[in-house]
């Protein structure tokens, strides 16, 4: 079982962020949160049993916005009540800027294995932009901090694309990332959901982003360096040295189940989807007077299985397995989705490799024209 | 006093959303054809799409008793006429049938141009007219200002006008006695052969098409042979009734008055505005005059955007045309947009309510190509083509000379407005005929104009510059010749057969620019570069270029997001639905509707 813990709260939001996060919530508000979260996972485990993690992901928000000893508590919860399976991979988001090395080596010692650090650039101009709560020199302490903890799996988010980042800008950033010799790199392109302070700026044409082609250029400058140094490019966003691979996040892309639990999480389950209640009220409210807080239920065809399948798995760069996607829904998917393929492959945006479907170098920036395909 | 001296038949001019519809239903309500309760708000537009665009295209006829102040009863029939220019024909179909009209005009607004043709025709007809100043509850209402108008523009007795308010009921009594008072009763020999004039007919999907009839002379009764003079066929009549309205079966109906027939009669094609029924027995000598068969005017080309649901429009096409003997068809392949149908309309309306029915009442999606003239093409031999789509031009080398539509415009507007309507109608190639002042601020402008101009975005271009004050009236002239010429479109260097058009040699070029310019903005960008192009012939007068799609992918996409970003690729995909794929390239419905607007 794969469990998701959903930590809605940070510093301040950033000029872009569109994910469910409450700036600067106070402690007693936290409190009820992380008390409500005990019993939903206690509700969630009795009405599905669903056996033992092998993947425990606490994201956010910043989840380390939160007190090491509510995390740490929140951690034990979960062997409590779920129980971890041998290995589990235990990863937790931080931002820096909320850390110290006690915080840390709290975590470490809680069997918290997998570090998240939001550090995005590398640049002070850019951070301050985004509205970033944190500055270069956090990020270098944070991640100095984390390896005398003892965390031996760290990934950094970068994001290239900003209004105002030249190319230099990003290889310096990547340089640098590099130099820190992360386990795992993510790097972002910027997308503006407009109900953002950026998204609004830039549909009012106050906000000037790099044009199409200089995004796509920062995308192949980066996938060049971090696989030059011997990093393996696994899924359109994602990087890791051999056998870093992100366990949890591997599941979405895989179309597996997983419990998603906290305000806003989203769950995959049987054949079911579901989010929970996004707003703390709503979602304390409803766990409290003994509901499970799932707002929307949407239930799975196995068309939209195999759809899913599909626009998951070829994010991933190895592609989907014919094979497996044969056992799995009793179907060829070249067959099935023949038509549908024709012009991906026609534009050479996909190919059939070794038994897989894939992306084809030209198809990662366009994977979407892909990918309309199989909704 | 006979029956017949105690019938009046009359119908309502007036201009769109002067009121007519409203001011029927009161004269309905007023004289018990219905009773409060089975009220709809406008019973005489029975299609749900004219009840939304406030205008009427298809014609009834309504019978209303009323008792008159006189004591006497008299039956009133109500003809309805539509009230745009598309369809001049049918109401002087309409009029023909009637001895008087009520010329409704807006206190708030004054005489418009439809309007004014429709009273000519009438006055044309020798109707008597009884001018009504509707809307006069309105806080805006200049009745004296529109009755004096009404005297400078129509010549009529502004004193005569009746003052009133469909929407309060005021002045409806005064309008029923003016009917009975003014309006001379119909003359017609009941003794004489029959002779009816068709001014309109429904389809009735169990019995068939149902001429609406006015007889003139002799008596029309059930079990009759009756005969169509204008095709010859006959049929044996099972029903004849009137429309109350509500179908009333009658035993007969005789000179003078307004019905229907029913005679198993197939397909409304033999039920043709402005034909003759006589007996079959005793047949008039000659039809009643003033028949002709109705032509288009303008083409387009109509296709599925999914080819599958080609059966499916070709369906539905008849079962409109059933009920509109006006719409003509007929299967065209399109290299570009596959099989479909080339569709001759009357006018612009009649095509964008062809258009809209299909899409809202058969559920198709469609891609209609710009619509087109016909145009009279002289072939060097000396032979003589009718072209109604640009992609069936001959050679340039094989034609000698080529003609075009004109029509003579009338334009009422404001006087402000006369600097930009008259630059207008030079833009348009119009040639200056008069302008005579109605009022001090009301002027009529004529022009000749091509149809090919007005069809092309005229109306839009004429509300926006007089913001909407002016109103436009045309009648066909004849052909004229022209120096045109055929301007192609090339995406990613094929000519798309659906987006040529024919243009004056001189408007070619500024044409080509914006249209390539248009499409480069409806064209979604494509994976490759796609040049955009407007030739005449080889020569390529304007280009663009359509820049490759570089990025098109999330950069997230975690558990959280699975279902939000599977509906951001739903919507794409949905987008793409709408595309017809050109070669290589997918190209948006709107596109090829664009080359009509450009400006």
């Amino acid at each position: 079982m794969n469990l998701y813990i959903h930590l809605p709260f940070c510093l301040r939001k950033c000029n872009y962020c569109d994910f469910i996060s409450f700036p600067a919530v106070p402690p007693p508000v936290t409190a009820r949160y992380l008390k409500a979260l005990g019993r939903e996972m206690e509700m969630a485990a009795y009405a599905l049993r669903p056996g033992k993690a092998a993947t425990v992901y606490f994201g956010g928000g910043t989840p380390t916005y939160l007190a090491a000893s509510d995390l740490v508590g929140l951690v034990a919860r979960v062997k409590d009540v779920f129980g971890l399976q041998g290995g589990a991979e235990i990863t937790v988001e931080a931002n820096p800027g909320t850390l110290t090395l006690e915080k840390l080596r709290n975590l470490r010692e809680v069997g918290v294995n997998r570090l998240s650090l939001g550090a995005q650039a590398f640049k002070e101009g850019l951070l301050r932009a985004m509205g970033r709560a944190h500055g270069v020199g956090d990020i270098y302490e944070a991640f100095t901090w984390a390896r005398r903890a003892g965390f031996a799996n760290i990934n950094l988010d970068l994001i290239y694309g900003l209004p105002g980042q030249s190319s230099e800008d990003w290889e310096d950033t990547l340089d640098r990332a590099l130099e820190l010799e992360p386990e795992h790199l993510s790097v972002y392109g910027l997308e503006l959901a407009p109900d953002t302070p950026w998204g609004r700026s830039y549909s009012q044409g106050r906000l000037a982003l790099p044009d199409e082609q200089e995004v796509v250029d920062m995308y192949w400058r980066a996938r060049e360096k971090i696989r030059g140094v011997g990093y393996e490019h696994y899924e359109i966003s994602n990087f890791a040295r051999p056998g870093f691979q992100c366990r949890h996040n591997l599941t979405y892309w895989e179309n597996r189940p997983y419990l998603g639990l906290g305000a806003g999480a989203a769950s995959h389950w049987g054949n079911r989807r579901w989010q929970n209640l996004s707003y703390l009220e709503s979602y304390c409210g409803a766990v409290e007077e003994g509901h499970l807080p799932a707002a929307e239920v949407e239930i799975l065809t196995p068309e939209r299985q195999r759809g899913d399948t599909l626009f998951l798995g070829l994010r991933l760069l190895r592609g989907v397995s014919l094979k497996e996607y044969a056992e799995r829904f009793g179907e060829d998917l070249l067959e099935g989705y023949g038509r549908e393929l024709e012009r991906p492959f026609d534009l050479g945006l996909i190919t059939v490799e070794r038994g897989f479907l894939r992306l084809t170098d030209k198809g990662l920036p366009l994977a979407n024209e892909v990918f309309a395909a199989f909704v | 006093m006979t029956r017949q001296d105690r019938i009046r038949n009359f119908c309502i001019i007036a201009h769109v959303d002067h009121g007519k519809s409203t001011l029927a239903d009161r004269l309905l309500e007023y004289t018990g054809a219905l009773s409060p309760r089975q009220m709809v708000e406008q019973v005489l537009d029975t299609l749900e799409l004219e009840r939304e665009r406030g205008i009427t295209i298809k014609l009834q006829a309504v019978r209303l008793t009323y008792r008159a102040r006189d004591g006497g009863e008299y039956i009133l029939n109500l003809i309805d006429t539509p009230g745009h220019v598309d369809f001049t024909y049918e109401v002087s179909r309409s009029l023909a049938a009637c001895e008087g009209a009520l010329l409704v005009v807006d206190a708030t607004q004054g005489v418009e141009a439809q309007t004014l043709a429709n009273l000519y025709l009438a006055l044309e007809h020798n109707l008597e007219i009884i001018p009504v100043i509707n809307k006069i509850d309105l806080p805006n209402a200049e009745p004296d200002r529109v009755r004096r108008e009404l005297e400078e523009v129509t010549g009529l007795d502004g004193s005569s006008a009746i003052l009133a308010s469909a929407k309060t009921g005021q002045g409806t009594e005064e309008i029923l006695e003016a009917i009975v008072l003014r309006i001379p009763p119909p003359k017609g020999n009941r003794e004489k052969p029959l002779q009816a004039l068709i001014f309109d007919s429904h389809f009735d999907s169990y019995r068939g098409a149902i001429p609406y009839v006015r007889v003139v002379h002799g008596r029309l009764s059930k079990g009759m042979v009756i005969r169509m003079m204008s095709t010859g066929k006959e049929f044996e009549v099972d029903e004849v009734g009137v429309f109350t309205p509500a179908p009333v079966p009658v035993q007969a109906l005789e000179a003078g008055e307004v019905g229907y027939l029913a005679a198993g009669i197939k397909n409304v094609r033999d039920t043709r505005v402005g034909d003759t029924v006589t007996g079959a027995e005793r047949p008039a000598e000659a039809p009643l005059p003033g028949y002709r068969r109705v032509t288009p005017m303008v083409y387009c080309g109509l296709y599925p955007v999914d080819s599958d649901q080609y059966d499916n429009l070709r369906d539905a096409l008849e079962k409109l045309q059933l009920n509109d003997a006006a719409l003509v068809f007929e299967p065209e392949t399109s290299a570009a947009l596959g099989f479909g149908f080339r569709c001759g309309f009357l006018g612009l309306l009649h095509m964008e309510i062809v258009q809209e029915r299909l899409e809202r009442e058969y559920d198709l999606e469609l891609i209609t190509t710009a619509p087109s003239v016909v145009y009279r093409v002289i072939k060097t031999g000396g032979e003589t083509v009718m072209v109604d789509n640009p992609t069936l031009l001959p050679p340039p080398g094989s034609i000698e000379a080529m003609e075009e539509p004109y029509v003579k415009a009338t334009l009422l507007l404001p006087s402000d407005y006369i600097g930009p309507v008259m630059e207008l109608c030079q833009e348009r190639r119009g040639t200056f005929v008069g302008m005579e002042y109605l009022s001090e601020k009301r002027v009529m402008l004529t022009y000749e104009l091509p149809l090919a101009e007005i069809i092309y975005d005229f109306f839009d271009q004429l509300k926006s510059r007089t913001r909407g004050y002016a109103s436009l009236d045309y009648e066909f002239l004849g052909y004229r010749v022209s120096d045109l010429v055929k301007l192609d479109i090339l995406i990613n260097n094929e000519v798309v057969d659906a987006l040529s058009v024919i243009v004056h040699r001189d408007k070619a070029y500024q044409r080509g620019r914006a249209l390539v310019e248009r499409l480069k903005e409806l064209i979604p960008r494509q994976l490759f570069d796609v040049p955009v192009q407007a030739a005449i012939g080889s020569r390529v007068i304007a280009r663009e270029t359509i820049r490759a799609l570089r990025k098109n992918v999330l950069a997230k996409c975690y558990g959280g997001d699975v279902t939000r970003k599977r509906k951001l690729l739903e919507k794409q995909k949905e987008g793409k639905k709408r595309m017809k794929q050109v070669g290589r390239v997918e190209i948006p419905q709107e596109a090829f509707m664009a080359v009509l607007r450009v400006d």
